[in-house]
């Protein structure tokens, strides 16, 4: 007797319903945003580009889309320099509190964002400082240096220190031997802490509604509003842009990071 | 093996006429604690100028330890550490002018292969056309001319190990420091580089520590072996003197094939002792150190020191000490046949044979001889 259906099928099955039950919204609004009728439905009438031109003339939306650019690369470059000395220190050197201080920093991946957003705005009022784009810029941050920490700790633990003390042994200052030595071998997981940062930033919503004021409101930000007064196509557009940039930059990062790689590690 | 037994081997190659220091390298007092832990016990220790010296021992005995404080790597808890007469506990180590050579290479993995070698050059006053003409030569040196575009993951294990040579004498070091540099190699090819690092070192004549826990790397490349154990030194000398004339159970045990058998003290007959053996035989041994009569005491016989012959050709020569004994046990090994030999009492000896005509077979009766002077008698 032949079995009609065997366990193997019905785990492909399995796991092919779980992937379109994860990602048939997210097809669908990149879809509707090319449905020139103003509430989506299917099978679509038409295709058009007129909501990314909408999209494209909306004065609100271009000023988040620069708040959010400015606000992303700023995050990125201050959690970097911050957290690559930081992951140094806690792979290279023994210090006392050593663990408590790294278990701090990677704290406010444990923390509820709700409560890391209004913790901060308190702070901030305790402080008698307004709300300010200085403040934003701090609150992310903090939200992504432990991922920073994370790439660039696991990194360095993968680089032997035996390459650092070669180069010490010939003649290489302990600060030549940075640049020459430990930076190159880093610098893909830097790059990969950038992105990381950048991209969280660029689509945190939650701590963000607390922390922005009215003249820096980034996109996401901008979308949870707009969903509370009308749901517009734009948003679909808008939508569909976002999820263009987050998911292809880090995969270009990644690729240009292998293609650093390649030939480059033993 | 290879010309390692020949004392101050470079002197008459590279022809220097001053005289060798004894003590180029000096360790004066050095100890090193981590925490409660001593890695290294309070110790002295010469390395003569030219010389090619093995620290060996097993993992944990202290001796990369003390090589990383030579290097500058670990700062010493307390004693002092002198080259060429100079204290250097205080000098960083990219101002000590060491060579060093790691066990995995250490290879600078972004690096062109010319990169690598002429890292060190770039700190030192020389010019671009020098610089290449030195890494050109360094390369021809370890007979790897021509790589010097390509990157170190394109080059097999034994390939990267020359070039990390090439990268560690090109700045002509004081000292040159191995830690386990064959390690990582696979038997053949150790074989081979063992004898690469044996003749570069002589032709150069630099001063050279090697860190191994291989003790046939170490007898055959070193005009002197320090033999390590838990942070002290053992016994250190030439390679026959520490082999042959073994002062204690662990380096006698470490180094080679060894059978150790319980002995009573008799009596002193012409500079060696009757010693009698757990079965009431007399055995005659050569002894280390002075023994009282009743003493109990050790005696070592190495595998190799002893003869095997068959029983019913057995006739008593003077002087000799024999037993009688089953083999047991025999694996072949192509030249030579190790067997094992169970005697009378139920003890084994191990003996090792060059194979005669036909090697003898599980089950046979055989006889051992073996001279006194093979015969170590121990201190408990």
């Amino acid at each position: 007797m032949k079995k009609l259906i065997s366990g193997w099928t019905l785990i492909k099955l399995y796991t092919i319903l779980v992937y379109v039950w994860m990602f048939a919204p997210i097809v669908a609004v990149v879809i509707l945003a090319f449905n020139p009728q103003q509430f989506g439905t299917f099978p679509m009438e038409g295709f058009s580009f007129k909501w990314f031109v909408k999209l494209s003339q909306n004065s609100t939306i271009l000023e988040a889309f620069q708040n959010s650019l400015v606000l992303g690369s700023l995050t990125a470059i201050f959690s970097t320099a911050i957290g690559v000395p930081a992951a140094l220190a806690f792979i290279r050197y023994e210090f006392k509190g050593k663990e408590f201080i790294n278990t701090l920093l990677i704290a406010p991946i444990m923390i509820p964002e709700v409560i890391l957003g209004v913790a901060l705005l308190l702070f901030i009022r305790w402080l008698q400082q307004p709300k300010s784009f200085a403040l934003l810029l701090i609150g992310h941050v903090v939200l992504t240096l432990p991922y920073v920490l994370l790439i660039v700790q696991a990194r360095l633990v993968g680089i032997k220190r035996e390459y650092e003390e070669a180069a010490l042994s010939l003649g290489a200052s302990p600060f030549q031997t940075f640049r020459e030595i430990t930076f190159p071998l880093l610098a893909p997981a830097i790059f990969a802490g950038m992105l990381f940062a950048f991209t969280i930033s660029f689509d945190d919503v939650t701590a963000t509604l607390f922390w922005a004021t009215a003249q820096n409101q980034t996109v996401p930000v901008q979308i949870f509003s707009m969903l509370r007064t009308s749901i517009s196509p734009e948003i679909n557009a808008l939508g569909a842009v976002m999820i263009v940039l987050t998911v292809s930059i880090p995969l270009a990062a990644g690729y240009v990071a292998r293609r650093f790689a390649r030939g480059n590690t033993p | 093996m290879a010309a390692g037994g020949l004392f101050h081997k470079n002197w008459e190659i590279t022809g220097l006429t001053h005289a060798k220091d004894p003590a180029f390298v000096r360790f004066q007092g050095i100890e090193k604690r981590f925490g409660d832990l001593v890695a290294v016990q309070p110790m002295d220790l010469d390395i003569p100028e030219g010389s090619f010296v093995t620290l060996l021992g097993p993992s944990g005995c202290g001796k990369t330890t003390l090589l990383r404080m030579l290097a500058g790597l670990e700062p010493p808890t307390r004693g002092d550490i002198f080259i060429k007469g100079k204290r250097i506990n205080d000098t960083p180590i990219h101002k000590r002018n060491l060579g060093m050579i790691f066990q995995n290479y250490a290879l600078f993995p972004h690096k062109t292969i010319f990169d690598n070698v002429a890292f060190g050059l770039k700190y030192r006053d020389v010019s671009k056309t020098v610089m290449k003409e030195k890494v050109e030569k360094a390369l021809e040196t370890v007979r790897l001319p021509g790589v010097g575009n390509r990157m170190p993951s394109q080059l097999s294990g034994g390939q990267q190990q020359r070039i990390a040579l090439a990268r560690a004498i090109v700045i002509e070091p004081d000292v040159l420091l191995m830690d386990e540099p064959l390690s990582a190699l696979d038997e053949n090819l150790r074989e081979d580089m063992r004898r690469e690092i044996d003749n570069l070192q002589m032709e150069l004549g630099v001063t050279t520590i090697f860190v191994t826990h291989d003790q046939r790397e170490a007898l055959s490349m070193s005009d002197k072996v320090v033999v390590m154990k838990d942070g002290f030194i053992q016994q250190e000398g030439e390679p026959e003197e520490v082999y042959n004339n073994s002062v204690n159970h662990f380096v006698a045990d470490f180094l080679g094939h060894s059978n150790f058998l319980n002995a009573r003290v008799k009596t002193r007959k012409n500079g060696n002792y009757e010693a009698e053996l757990a079965d009431g035989s007399i055995c005659i041994a050569s002894p280390v150190g002075e023994f009282d009569v009743e003493e109990k005491a050790e005696i070592v016989i190495r595998a190799q020191k002893m003869t095997l012959g068959h029983k019913k050709d057995y006739a008593e020569e003077e002087g000799m000490n024999d037993f009688f004994g089953t083999i047991k046990d025999r694996s072949y090994m192509g030249g030579e046949v190790s067997y094992f030999v169970e005697l009378p009492d139920g003890q084994l000896l191990h003996v090792i044979n060059f194979v005669k005509r036909s090697p003898y077979r599980r089950g046979d009766e055989v006889f051992i001889r073996v001279d006194p002077f093979h015969c170590r008698l121990l201190k408990l």
